[in-house]
C-alpha cells in the first residue's frame, strides 16, 4: 500500500445475510484513495455504489475485509474507537440531511460546538467562514426547508467541513441539481480540495461532473460485484477495453437482444 | 479543467504535533506585534484565541502587526483565528496586517472578506401587543374551525360515495387498518379498562361498604363503563395510537410528495387514503369498546370478589340495572368518536407543511385536536342524553 494512501481498502466483501442466505453486493473488493485527491466511485443503479460509502463511512459491516482510514481500521473499531474515527471525516448525504429544526448556521456550528473547546464567538465565526466558502452567508438564517437542492447541498459540505476533517465523503452531490447549479458545485469541490487539502470521496454517476472534479475514479459492476475499471476519467474513456465502461463513458444504451 | 493535473497539498501528519501553540503580544513604537507560533487548529486554538482577540482589544487604536512567521499548520478553523484578529483590529479602529504567512495559507486567508462575514444577525421578529397577538389568535382558530367543517363534509360526500359504490373502497387497506387499529391496540385498551374496572370497584367500594351498598359498586360499574368511561376511554387510547398514526403517516406522504402525486394521477387523496382509514376505525372501534366494556366489568368483578360479593350476583345486578339503551348509546357514541378521531388526524396529515419537524407537529396537533373534540363532543351527548330522557 502506498504511504500516500489516506483509505485504504482491502479484499472487502459486504452484502446481506438474510435467513441463513448470502447475498453479495461487492467481492473481494480493494483500492486505496490518496492524500488530497477527488476520488469518485462510479457504477450503474444497483452496482453498489452508496453501499461501499456506507461501508467506508462506518455505518454499515462489511461481510470480509478491511477499511482503513487515516491509519485507523474502522471496520475491527468498537463503538467508541469508531466514533473517534468519525470525526477525521464529514459526509454530506444525497438529499443534505440538515437538520430541520435548526437554521443553515446552526447546523453547521452544532459539530463545532459538540466537539471543539472554542468560545461561543470563535464557533460562530468558525461556522460562518464554512458558509462564506459554499457561498451561503446569506442564507445564515434560514430554515433548510426554505432552501433550494443546491443550496442544501452546498449547507451540507460546509457543516461536513465544519470540523475540518481530512476526508469529505459525498453522495451524489450533482443528483437533482440542474447544469448550472451542478457546474457551480464541482467547481466548489475542486476549489476546496486545491485549497484546504481536503481528500474528497465523492459518489457519482454524472460524466460532467467526473471529469469536472475526479483525479482518479473507479467503476463499480453490478454482474462482477467488483471493480472493472481504475484510472484517470480520460484513461477510462479513452483506453478502457471494456465494452460497459466504453458504454457508460459514451452514453450509448446496452445492446438490444434480439 | 481535468482535475488530475493539480498537485494535492501534503498536510502534516500529526497536525498539532508541530510545535508548540502559543500567541505573545510585544508592545513597541511604531507598532505593536501579536507573535503567532506552531500549529493553528481546531486541537490548539481554543486556549489561545481568547488571549490574541483580548490582546487585540487592549491594543486599541495603535498599528498593529500579526507576526505569522512561527506559524507550521493553519487549518479552517486557523483561517477563522485570523480573520477574527483582523476583524477584531478593524472594529477598535486599529491598522492591523498580517505577515509572514506561509504562501499555501494566506492564499486561504485571501479567499475570505472579513468584513462580509460580520454580523448579519437577523431581524428581529416585530413585536406584536397582546390585542394584536389575541387577534391572530382567534383568526387562526376560527379558520382552523372552518377548515374543519368544510373537510368534514367533503368526508362525509366521499363516504356516502363509497357507500353507493363499495367496489371502489380499497378494502385491502381497509382491512389493514383495521388490523393496525383494533387487533394491535388490544394490548392497551385491556391494560387501561381492566386497570379502570379495579380502581372504580375499589374506590367507590370502600366508603359504599360503611352503608352496606356494596352490591351496589356493580351498577355503579356497569353503569359508567358501558356508558360514559368505556367509548371515552376507547376514544382517547385511539386519539394517542390511531390519530397520531394517521397525521404521521399521511404528513410523511405529503412531505415526500406522495399527496401531489396521488392528486396529478387524478386520484383524490380523501378518496383514496382518508375513507379506508375511517370506515376501518368506524368498524373497529365499537368493537373495542364492548371489549374494553367487558374487560373493566371482569376487573370490577374479581374486586367485588374481596368485598364477598359473587360474580353471579355482581352480573345480575348489572344487567338488572344497564338497559339496552345505556350500551346502545355507548357504542353510538364510540362510533362518533371513532369518526372524529380518525378524521382530525388524516386533516392533520394533510395539513402538514415543510420537513420532519412539520410531521411531529401534526402527529401532536392530530392528538389535541381529537381529545379537544372527543370532550366536546361527550359533553353535547350528555345535553342530547338528557333531553331524550335516555
Amino acid at each position: 500500500m502506498s504511504t500516500d494512501a489516506i483509505i485504504e481498502v482491502e479484499n472487502l466483501t459486504v452484502g446481506y445475510v438474510h435467513d441463513g442466505e448470502q447475498s453479495v453486493i461487492l467481492k473481494d473488493v480493494s483500492f486505496e484513495v490518496l492524500r488530497g485527491e477527488v476520488f469518485a466511485i462510479l457504477g450503474g443503479s444497483g452496482s453498489g455504489k452508496s453501499t461501499l460509502l456506507k461501508h467506508m463511512i462506518g455505518l454499515q459491516r462489511p461481510l470480509a475485509g478491511r477499511i482503513t482510514i487515516d491509519g485507523d481500521d474502522i471496520v475491527a473499531a468498537g463503538s467508541a474507537a469508531r466514533r473517534e474515527i468519525m470525526r477525521k471525516f464529514g459526509v454530506m448525504y444525497q438529499m443534505g440531511a440538515l437538520f430541520g429544526s435548526m437554521d443553515t448556521l446552526e447546523n453547521v456550528r452544532l459539530p463545532l460546538e459538540e466537539f471543539t473547546d472554542f468560545d461561543d464567538e470563535a464557533i460562530d465565526l468558525i461556522a460562518r467562514t464554512k458558509l462564506y466558502l459554499v457561498g451561503l452567508l446569506d442564507a445564515l438564517h434560514r430554515a433548510p426547508a426554505e432552501l433550494s437542492g443546491g443550496m442544501q447541498k452546498r449547507a451540507a459540505i460546509a457543516r461536513a467541513m465544519a470540523l475540518d476533517p481530512a476526508i469529505v465523503f459525498l453522495d451524489e452531490p450533482s443528483a437533482g441539481l440542474d447544469p448550472i447549479t451542478s457546474a457551480e458545485l464541482d467547481r466548489l469541490i475542486v476549489r476546496l480540495a486545491r485549497t484546504l487539502g481536503i481528500t474528497f470521496v465523492v459518489v457519482t454517476h454524472e460524466l460532467p461532473s467526473i471529469f469536472a472534479i475526479a483525479d482518479r475514479v473507479i467503476m463499480l459492476d453490478q454482474k462482477t460485484h467488483g471493480i472493472i475499471a481504475t484510472g484517470t476519467p480520460a484513461e477510462l474513456r479513452d483506453h478502457n477495453g471494456n465494452p460497459w465502461v466504453h458504454r457508460f463513458f459514451n452514453r450509448e444504451p446496452e445492446e438490444a437482444t434480439p | 479543467m481535468p482535475g488530475a493535473h493539480r498537485i494535492p497539498i501534503k498536510l502534516p501528519e500529526n497536525r498539532s504535533m508541530n510545535g508548540t501553540t502559543a500567541v505573545e503580544f510585544r508592545r513597541g513604537s511604531p507598532e505593536c506585534v501579536v507573535a503567532l507560533s506552531g500549529a493553528l487548529d481546531a486541537q490548539s486554538l481554543p486556549p489561545i484565541w481568547p488571549k490574541a482577540r483580548a490582546a487585540v482589544r487592549e491594543n486599541g487604536t495603535a498599528p498593529l502587526r500579526v507576526d505569522a512567521a512561527g506559524v507550521t499548520y493553519c487549518d479552517g478553523s486557523g483561517i477563522a483565528f485570523l480573520l477574527d484578529l483582523l476583524r477584531e483590529g478593524s472594529r477598535q479602529g486599529s491598522r492591523i496586517t498580517i505577515t509572514n504567512l506561509a504562501p499555501r495559507f494566506a492564499e486561504l486567508l485571501g479567499q475570505f472578506d472579513h468584513a462580509a462575514l460580520d454580523d448579519m444577525a437577523p431581524p428581529p421578529a416585530p413585536r406584536l401587543r397582546l390585542i394584536e397577538e389575541l387577534g391572530r389568535a382567534v383568526l387562526r382558530l376560527g379558520a382552523d374551525l372552518r377548515d374543519q367543517v368544510v373537510y368534514l363534509l367533503q368526508v362525509d360526500l366521499c363516504m356516502m360515495y363509497s357507500l353507493r359504490h363499495p367496489s371502489r373502497v380499497r378494502w385491502n387497506e381497509v382491512l389493514g387498518v383495521a388490523e393496525q387499529t383494533g387487533v394491535n391496540g388490544l394490548p392497551v385498551v385491556t391494560l387501561i379498562a381492566f386497570l379502570m374496572g379495579v380502581v372504580l370497584a375499589y374506590q367507590s367500594a370502600v366508603p359504599m361498604r360503611q352503608f352496606g351498598a356494596e352490591i351496589f359498586v356493580a351498577n355503579l360499574i356497569g353503569l359508567s363503563l358501558l356508558r360514559e368511561l368505556g367509548p371515552l376511554m376507547t376514544a382517547v387510547v385511539l386519539a394517542g395510537r390511531t390519530g397520531a398514526a394517521f397525521a404521521a403517516e399521511i404528513g410523511t406522504m405529503k412531505v415526500n410528495e406522495e399527496i401531489d402525486a396521488l392528486t396529478t394521477m387524478a386520484l383524490d387523496p380523501l378518496r383514496f387514503l382518508v375513507v379506508p382509514r375511517v370506515i376501518a376505525t368506524l368498524l373497529v372501534t365499537p368493537l373495542l369498546t364492548i371489549y374494553a366494556g367487558i374487560v373493566g366489568l371482569i376487573g370490577g368483578g374479581l374486586v367485588m370478589l374481596t368485598f364477598d360479593i359473587p360474580l353471579v350476583t355482581y352480573f345480575k345486578q348489572i344487567i338488572g340495572v344497564v338497559a339496552i339503551h345505556d350500551f346502545v348509546g355507548g357504542l353510538f357514541k364510540s362510533a362518533v368518536f371513532a369518526f372524529l378521531v380518525s378524521t382530525v388526524g388524516c386533516l392533520r396529515g394533510l395539513q402538514t407543511q415543510g420537513g420532519p419537524r412539520a410531521v411531529g407537529q401534526a402527529a401532536t396537533s392530530a392528538v389535541v385536536s381529537a381529545i379537544v373534540l372527543i370532550v366536546v363532543f361527550d359533553g353535547l351527548f350528555a345535553v342530547l342524553f338528557n333531553l331524550l330522557r335516555i
